[in-house]
C-alpha cells in the first residue's frame, strides 16, 4: 500500500529533516507514528501527500511511483488519499455541508449523490444538525469532526491524520481517535501522528517512532513511553 | 460504509456541465459572501474604469474642439478683376485635381463685399466709407484642405507663376496669416498627441491598479486556495471561482462608472449653466456620450471583465503551483 525506501529530505544543504527512512505499511493497518517535534513526522506525511519532494529515495502508494508523477498527475494523487490537518484546514467561506461536499464536487459527483452522501458522513461523525454551521462559529473538537467527515467521504483507501488531536481538550481528543477507528474498521488504511501517549497506548497499535529524521524504532502493539518522545 | 463501485455520474459528458456550473455558482456565493472585499475592489474599478471612460470622451471632445478650429483654416486666392469666367473655371478645375482639397468656393466681388460688411457691421464708419466708393474688393478663391499639414503644397501650386499673374494680391496664406495658421496647426497635432497619451497612461495606471487590488483580494485569500490544492482540487476548479467573482467586479464596475458618467456630464449644464471647460465643450461631450451610450457601456464590459479575468489569472497563479524542488 505504502512503500518508503530510503527516503532522505534535506531542507537547504545541510538541514536534515529525513534521512534514509524506510517504511512499508500494508492495506488496512492503523500505523501511528510518534516522535518529537521537528523529529520528521510532518515532513513524512507531506512527502505522501505530495507537498514535498524527496531529496532521494524511492517513494510507492497505492502502486503509484512518485517519481514518475507529473504536476497535473498531483491532484489526482490527493484525491486518493484522505488527509485530516491539525491545524483543520476547512475552507472559511463554506459551511459545514459545503465543506465536506467540495472533496465530492471536486471528483465530479452529482448534486443528488452529494445531498446524499454528505448527511451520512456527517451522522457518523457526530456533526448531524450543524451543516448550515461556518466554522468559525464551530469548537476545536467540532471543525476537526468537519475535517475527518471531508476526508472520508470520498471513501480514500488511505487517511493521515496529523496531529488531528493536538489543538483539541482529552475529553474530544478520544472521540476524534474513536473515529478514527471506526474508518480502519471499515477498511481505509490510516496513518497517524501524535504526541499523546495516552492515546498510543490505548490503540495498542503499530507504532514507528522517528527521532531526528531516523526510524529508531518500528513495532507492533506497541506502548508509547517517554523514551519515545526524547 | 462500505466501499462503492465508482459511481457513472462522475464519469459522464455531463461532468464538464456541471463544474462549469458550480464555478460560476461559486463565483457568485463568493462575490455575495466576502461583500466588504468585494465593495471595496468594485470601488477601485469604479474610480479606474471612470477614469479610463472620461480621458477617452474628454480626448474625443478635444478631437472635436481641434478639428473645428482646423475646419477655419482656408487659403483665399484673390483674382484680378480681369480674369475671366472660363480661366476661373479652368483654376477651380486644376486645383481641385491636385488632390487634399476638401472644397474650392468661388467667392464674387459682390458677395465679397456682403461678407465684408458683415463682419464688419458694427463699425459705423467703414461701413459708411465703404458705401462711398466702388467695390475696392476682388473676387476670390475659397480653397479649404483636407489635412492642414499639407497646405503649404496648395499655397506652392498657386504661387506657380502663371496663376500668380491671375492674382491681385498676395494669397491669405502668407505673412502674419501664415504664421498664425502653422502655430494653430503645430499646436494642434501637439495637443492630439497629449490627448492620446493621456488616454494610454491612464488605461495602463488603471489596468495596474485593478491588478494589484484583486492581487491583493487573492493574496487575503491564499490559504483558501492551498487547501483547496491540498484537497486535490483541479486548477481551474480552484481557479474559475475567483475568476467569475472578479469578472462580476467588472460587470457592476462597469456600470455604475457609465452611470456615474452620464450623470457628471450632466451637473455642467443643469447646475453650473455652462457648456464648456476650457477646450472641452461639455455639450459635444454629452453629444458623444448620449450618442455611444450603449457601445461605450459594451466596451467598459468588456474592459472590466478583461482586466478582472486576467488579474486573477495571474494572481491565483503563483498560489498553485506545486513544489518542485527536492
Amino acid at each position: 500500500m505504502i512503500l518508503l525506501d530510503r527516503v532522505t529530505k534535506l531542507y537547504g544543504r545541510t538541514n536534515t529533516a529525513l534521512d534514509r527512512v524506510s517504511i512499508h505499511v500494508e492495506p488496512r493497518e492503523f500505523v501511528i507514528i510518534v516522535g518529537a517535534s521537528g523529529a520528521g513526522k510532518s515532513t513524512l506525511l507531506k512527502l505522501l501527500t505530495k507537498e514535498e519532494k524527496p531529496t532521494s529515495g524511492k517513494i510507492v502508494v497505492g502502486g503509484l511511483d512518485y517519481d514518475k508523477l507529473r504536476d497535473k498527475d498531483i491532484p489526482l494523487v490527493r484525491r486518493k488519499i484522505g488527509v485530516v490537518f491539525q491545524d483543520f484546514k476547512l475552507l472559511p467561506g463554506k459551511n459545514v455541508f459545503e465543506n465536506v461536499s467540495f472533496a465530492l464536487e471536486i471528483v465530479g459527483y452529482g448534486n443528488r449523490e452529494i445531498a446524499h452522501t454528505v448527511p451520512k458522513v456527517l451522522d457518523i461523525v457526530g456533526l448531524k444538525g450543524k451543516e448550515k454551521r461556518m466554522p468559525g462559529e464551530l469548537s476545536g473538537g467540532e471543525r476537526q469532526r468537519v475535517a475527518i467527515a471531508r476526508a472520508v467521504v470520498r471513501q480514500p483507501k488511505i487517511l493521515i491524520a496529523d496531529e488531528p488531536t493536538g489543538n483539541l481538550d482529552p475529553k474530544y481528543a478520544w472521540e476524534i481517535i474513536k473515529i478514527l477507528e471506526k474508518i480502519n474498521h471499515y477498511g481505509t488504511t490510516v496513518i497517524l501522528t501524535t504526541h499523546n501517549q495516552e492515546i498510543v497506548n490505548k490503540l495498542k497499535r503499530r507504532v514507528i517512532t522517528i527521532s531526528d529524521g531516523r526510524v529508531v524504532s518500528d513495532r507492533a502493539n506497541a506502548r508509547y513511553t517517554n523514551e519515545d518522545s526524547k | 460504509m462500505t466501499r462503492k463501485k465508482t459511481p457513472k455520474t462522475r464519469q459522464q459528458g455531463n461532468h464538464k456541465m456541471i463544474t462549469l456550473g458550480r464555478i460560476i455558482k461559486t463565483g457568485g456565493q463568493n462575490f455575495i459572501r466576502n461583500a466588504s472585499l468585494s465593495i471595496a475592489a468594485v470601488a477601485v474599478m469604479i474610480i479606474t474604469l471612470s477614469i479610463i471612460l472620461f480621458s477617452y470622451i474628454a480626448n474625443a471632445t478635444f478631437a472635436h474642439t481641434i478639428q473645428q478650429i482646423e475646419d477655419k483654416i482656408d487659403i483665399s486666392v484673390y483674382l484680378k478683376d480681369s480674369v475671366t469666367e472660363e480661366r476661373r473655371d479652368q483654376l477651380v478645375a486644376d486645383i481641385k485635381k491636385m488632390g487634399n482639397i476638401r472644397s474650392v468656393e468661388y467667392v464674387s466681388k459682390e458677395r465679397a463685399l456682403e461678407e465684408y460688411k458683415a463682419a464688419n457691421n458694427d463699425d459705423i464708419d467703414l461701413l459708411l466709407a465703404i458705401s462711398q466708393t466702388d467695390n475696392p474688393l476682388f473676387a476670390l478663391l475659397r480653397i479649404k484642405p483636407h489635412d492642414v499639414d499639407r497646405i503649404e503644397d496648395i499655397r506652392n501650386y498657386v504661387e506657380k507663376p502663371e496663376i500668380k499673374d491671375l492674382q491681385a494680391d498676395d494669397t491669405s496664406y502668407s505673412g502674419d496669416r501664415k504664421e498664425a495658421i502653422d502655430n494653430i496647426t503645430k499646436s494642434t497635432r501637439l495637443l492630439q498627441r497629449i490627448g492620446v497619451l493621456g488616454v494610454i497612461v491612464f488605461a495602463v495606471v488603471s489596468v495596474l491598479i485593478i491588478l494589484n487590488t484583486i492581487q491583493m483580494a487573492i493574496f487575503n485569500r491564499r490559504e483558501e486556495l492551498q487547501i483547496m490544492r491540498l484537497l486535490g482540487a483541479g486548477t481551474w476548479y480552484i481557479r474559475g471561482p475567483f475568476i467569475v467573482e472578479s469578472i462580476l467586479y467588472g460587470i457592476v464596475a462597469a456600470i455604475i462608472s457609465v452611470s456615474l458618467c452620464q450623470a457628471l456630464l450632466s451637473v455642467p449644464q443643469a447646475a453650473l449653466s455652462t457648456s464648456s471647460f476650457g477646450l472641452l465643450d461639455i455639450n459635444y461631450a454629452n453629444e458623444f456620450f448620449s450618442q455611444r451610450l450603449w457601445s461605450v457601456l459594451a466596451l467598459q464590459l468588456l474592459i472590466g471583465i478583461i482586466i478582472g479575468a486576467a488579474s486573477s489569472f495571474i494572481a491565483t497563479r503563483r498560489y498553485l503551483k506545486f513544489k518542485t524542488s527536492k
